[in-house]
């Protein structure tokens, strides 16, 4: 099952030279672009790992290539986006997000059912790829 | 050439002419050409292969837009002479050239030293060198005492790791960034003799000749004229004897020499002037700096001294 998280996710997946164009529009806009990564597609789960240090003053997409290409070489088989912040006064956020690498093979989420008091059912999703331990979840 | 024909006719949107004149004015690479010919006194030499690798570079451009074969050509240049020749100032012309000729993308120029570029400790040099090419992508890389990176007394100095990483990067990436080494002739040329891998991958060397002392002069007026200053009668031969005579005094660095000369003429001329006033001052009197103002400069103590040692 494809994920479909931040920008462009419904979308096939964007070529080298796309997502180049889509970070030199966010460096234009004077964003700072940066790279994180994850075994744990969980939508919730926020709290990706950084590769590098945001880039507050690199004026070309091209310094962005070159990590990405160096983050794929380290961590291929995972998720990788690019997170492009804004720091103006009054945004201090993430303007835009978007996926840049996935898994050759994405399992899913399975829907789990759990029976709470009275007749009432809660649920919640659970990554297949979370059962194996982090770091070796999709190789 | 009948394949090359068919090749050209193959594909509608390949033009069949190109007209280098009109390209060299569309470009903006004409502008840029004569700033540096308006703005730059003497270097004739340098203009020159400028002028060269300007018309190399337009040549290949329109050769790619004709669908010929071609190769992105290897830019990165190595300027070698004395201090104060102007290298830093011709390679932001450089980088403003390379713009305008579309080889690099942003046309800015990130002028770094060994200190910017090699760690303290073990570790730190990679992400440290790798942090400034990053900043210099889509531009120009300028590297100041470039020989600096390479220390020959200490094999275990980390000079080394930041040359094989913009050696690799040079390599790799010649589409993303113009890497200029910079610095004294002869020590360029010893880092060289022991980094082969450079001089192989540096296809523009360019020397910056010493300025003679008529363009030293000239140079003096331009800066003066720059920060709204004249010399006043006298002191444009005193300035002329001021640069000959500074010539021959050690850590002489031509244009930088004369910039400082300047500015503790201005010193003293403020000086003098508050010393010395008495009532209302005019324009004409604030902007003027007299043959006194230079006279009074160390350098020509020392040339009268050194006269005077070399006469008994």
């Amino acid at each position: 099952m494809r994920i479909t998280q931040g920008a462009f996710s419904f979308l096939p997946d964007l070529t080298d030279e796309q997502i180049r164009a889509q970070v030199q529009y966010c460096i234009d806009n004077g964003w700072a672009v940066s790279l994180e990564f994850t075994d744990d597609p969980h939508p919730r789960n926020t709290y990706w790992d950084m590769w590098g240090h945001p880039m507050f003053d690199n004026p070309d997409a091209a310094a962005l290539m070159m990590e990405l290409n160096e983050c794929r070489k380290v961590y291929g088989d995972r998720y990788i986006r690019v997170v492009a912040f804004d720091a103006s006064h009054g945004w201090e956020s993430v303007k835009l997000s978007f996926l840049v690498n996935r898994p050759a093979e994405e399992p899913g989420y399975r829907l789990e059912r759990q029976e709470a008091s009275g007749r009432s059912i809660r649920y919640t999703t659970k990554p297949y790829a979370a059962d194996r331990p982090a770091g070796n979840r999709y190789a | 050439m009948p394949a090359l024909q068919q090749d050209l006719d193959g594909q509608d949107d390949i033009p069949v002419h190109v007209d280098l004149h009109a390209e060299f004015e569309e470009s903006g690479v004409k502008d840029v050409l004569a700033e540096l010919d308006r703005e730059l006194i003497g270097l004739a030499p340098v203009k020159k292969r400028i002028r060269e690798t300007a018309a190399l570079l337009l040549v290949e451009r329109a050769r790619k837009r004709m669908g010929l074969a071609h190769e992105t050509p290897t830019l990165h240049m190595s300027f070698t002479g004395n201090p104060g020749t102007g290298k830093t100032t011709v390679a932001l012309r450089m980088a403003d050239l390379l713009h305008h000729l579309g080889y690099i993308r942003k046309g800015h120029l990130v002028s770094v030293t060994r200190d910017d570029l090699v760690g303290q400790y073990i570790g730190h040099t990679a992400p440290k060198t790798k942090e400034i090419l990053k900043k210099a992508m889509g531009g120009v890389l300028f590297i100041d005492e470039a020989y600096y990176l390479y220390r020959q007394e200490n094999e275990r100095d980390y000079g080394q790791e930041a040359i094989e990483i913009l050696l690799q990067v040079m390599e790799n990436q010649r589409d993303d960034l113009v890497v200029i080494l910079a610095g004294y002739a002869d020590r360029m040329d010893r880092f060289f003799a022991s980094n082969p891998g450079f001089r192989s991958r540096i296809a523009h060397h360019i020397d910056f000749p010493d300025y003679t002392d008529q363009e030293l002069l000239q140079i003096a007026g331009k800066m003066l004229e720059e920060q709204n200053y004249r010399l006043g009668a006298e002191a444009e031969a005193a300035m002329a004897d001021y640069v000959s005579a500074r010539r021959t005094q050690p850590h002489f660095a031509n244009a930088r020499s004369i910039r400082n000369a300047l500015d503790r003429a201005r010193l003293r001329q403020a000086n003098r002037l508050f010393e010395n006033a008495r009532g209302p001052l005019d324009a004409e009197t604030l902007s003027t700096i007299s043959a006194e103002d230079i006279r009074a400069s160390r350098v020509f103590a020392i040339a009268v001294r050194n006269e005077e040692e070399q006469a008994p």
